[in-house]
């Protein structure tokens, strides 16, 4: 094996210490009476406007991830490791400094219907943070949303402002979403599949607005995806989670030509091509395993593992350092270089 | 299909085309969802209907099924009239032979409480004069066909996963021997794991049975992988049609260059994201 550090992850230029870091995050959630493991050691960091990729099929633990770092986790969660946004650990926080980190923490969902009240209007909804925690003004409040909607590419935003979530269409609805999250000034955007209900082409729109953003404001994208070709296409580096944890981490430009781990070459192949036909694809042979299913000494993908050797079943493999990115699979080094994904 | 013809004859049958649409319009009140819709799939031949939200591709599967009934114009299949509603239950349990549909959703399109085995039995009972032990010999060979194991088709839909649903309900349409199936976003919902397996299902499908399959869907890698033709919607009408590579490949009309330009792929980067959302729409 080359490389044996864990930090050779390409970071952005001027990025110091990551403004997130998640160490051996570890959930259990009651499942028939008994605690069952949903997150198994999960562990990334990320820096100021820098985008991660969380990818991962139903299952994957990609979304309770995100719940455990925002803070919003089912009752009766057990959460082991460690969160530290800006050097403090999350778990800590309580009253001035929990609203502090609310406040920094930015969340878009994937269907803004479901988490908008649909019989108060856009801009009671978009304001209503800056009006009852921040104390500001309604007059004050309004302009800055209207600001922000021309920042998400509504010009109109003071019209809009009047609108219910109904008159608006799916992607004008999330593009609200997206505007009233970043009206706190957050640092860190955690996005949920915040494309996956729209078209493809409002998808495009909305992924080069979060882009623009993420630029403009220096925020860290959080991006949650089942979309391999989406992530790699518009995030710095992407994470590849299966059965609860993170089997690869890798820079996005070389998760289709490179990848590290065969579950993300199986993923890229999986897909049908839109430039090439093919006159089979090369499914995944059973379905996606969750956390509570998979054997703990084993690896959890081997029995779908088209490279898969006795070794694999024997032990639990851990993540890796290689190559410049992260795998967690005990071939990785007989692996390496040839897991490149090809249609034929 | 070569073109969304205005050239074919204004009435009767095509007789080389198991599905047939002619000028078909629908209106809801003032809107018109569907406007001036021609197509026709060959026998043993698959068309993708691609479009976004309100293009009107969803409306055209729904009249073909007779959900939906046409303002104006002719849908045919296997050689029969059924732009009109079925007269009486014969007709509607031949159109049923000739035309089924697969839904995007097998969670809510499958009977909570029949087991798959029982639900396959029902439609071969209501289209095909069987004894019971061909039927159950037939059941067994559906379930089969589509991936399933016996224990799977003693199930209740809510022990299945999604994939597994997907698969009864593929199964469920293939009983009544339909000479073309409606995919309307049939693996939209799916894992992409569980996505190919279906795909590949619907391939050695066709292969085996031989039946037409008429694709709804917006994910245009999808099309490419099931159909030989293709007819994009916008806005109620067909903006563009042809093979399924030409159009993906070289499109013509800048909404279908949008369209391809949209779709994330290797190599496709945010810079190509801002160009597809910056290309003038009309």
């Amino acid at each position: 094996m080359t490389a044996t550090t864990i930090e050779t992850q390409p970071q952005p230029a001027g990025a110091g210490s990551p403004l997130l870091e998640v160490d051996s995050l570890a959930l259990q959630l009651p499942v028939d009476g008994e605690y069952r493991p949903i997150l198994r050691g999960v562990s990334f960091t990320l820096a100021a406007g820098e985008a991660l990729g969380l990818v991962g099929e139903s299952g994957s633990g990609k979304s309770m991830t995100v719940r455990a770092i925002d803070r919003i986790l089912p009752p009766r969660a057990r959460l082991e490791g460690t969160i530290r946004f800006d050097g403090q650990t999350v778990a800590d926080l309580s009253g001035a400094a929990l609203k502090k980190y609310r406040g920094e923490v930015a969340m878009v969902f994937q269907d803004p219907r479901a988490h908008i009240n649909p019989v108060r209007r856009v801009g009671d909804f978009m304001t209503e943070v800056l009006r009852t925690n921040l104390g500001v003004k309604p007059k004050a409040a309004a302009e800055r949303a209207v600001e922000m909607l021309a920042r998400v590419g509504i010009p109109d935003g003071a019209r809009r402002l009047d609108q219910y979530p109904h008159e608006l269409s799916g992607g004008l609805l999330q593009r609200v979403m997206i505007a009233s999250a970043l009206l706190t000034e957050p640092r860190l955007l955690l996005a949920d599949e915040p494309t996956t209900a729209l078209d493809v082409t409002t998808q495009a729109e909305i992924m080069a607005i979060l882009d623009d953003l993420r630029r403009d404001f220096q925020l860290a994208v959080l991006f949650i995806t089942h979309d391999l070709d989406l992530a790699s296409a518009v995030c710095n580096r992407t994470a590849v989670m299966y059965a609860g944890e993170i089997v690869e981490v890798r820079q996005s430009s070389l998760l289709h030509t490179d990848p590290l781990h065969p579950y993300t070459s199986a993923l890229g192949a999986a897909r049908p091509d839109i430039s090439e036909s093919a006159h089979r694809l090369q499914a995944i042979a059973g379905r996606p395993l969750s956390a509570l299913e998979a054997p703990p000494d084993a690896c959890a993908f081997a029995a779908r593992c088209q490279h898969h050797e006795d070794v694999c079943d024997s032990s639990h493999p851990d993540l890796v350092a290689i190559d410049g990115g992260l795998t967690r699979c005990v071939r990785a080094d007989d692996l390496r270089g040839r897991l490149g994904v090809s249609h034929d | 299909m070569t073109e969304p013809s205005h050239t074919t004859p204004s009435s009767g049958a095509p007789s080389d085309a198991v599905l047939a649409v002619r000028n078909l319009r629908k209106d809801f009140g003032e809107v018109t969802a569907v406007d001036d819709v021609s197509f026709t799939v060959p026998r043993g031949g698959s068309l993708g209907i691609v479009g976004e939200s309100g293009s009107g591709k969803t409306t055209v599967a729904k009249m073909i099924v007779g959900l939906e009934r046409p303002t104006s114009g002719e849908i045919y299949a296997a050689g029969h009239d059924r732009s009109k509603p079925a007269r009486g239950g014969a007709e509607r349990r031949r159109r049923g032979r000739e035309v089924q549909i697969v839904f995007q959703d097998p969670y809510s399109s499958l009977d909570p409480r029949q087991p798959i085995a029982a639900m396959l039995d029902e439609v071969l009972r209501l289209h095909h004069e069987m004894s019971q032990a061909d039927r159950r010999a037939r059941v067994v060979e559906l379930i089969d066909l589509v991936g399933l194991d016996e224990r799977q088709g003693q199930a209740l839909p809510r022990a299945l996963s999604g994939g597994q649903r997907q698969r009864a309900a593929i199964a469920r349409a293939l009983a009544a021997q339909p000479e073309v199936i409606i995919l309307d976003e049939s693996v939209a919902a799916l894992d992409v794991s569980i996505q190919a397996q279906i795909l590949n299902l619907l391939a050695d499908v066709r292969d085996d049975v031989g039946v037409s399959f008429v694709l709804i869907s917006h994910d245009l890698a999808v099309v490419r992988q099931l159909t030989e033709e293709v007819v994009v919607m916008r806005n109620g009408r067909i903006v563009e049609s042809g093979t399924t590579t030409s159009v993906l490949d070289d499109p013509q009309e800048a909404y279908t260059k949008r369209l391809r330009a949209s779709v994330p792929g290797p190599g496709w980067s945010i810079d190509q994201v801002r160009e597809a959302a910056s290309l003038a729409t009309d």
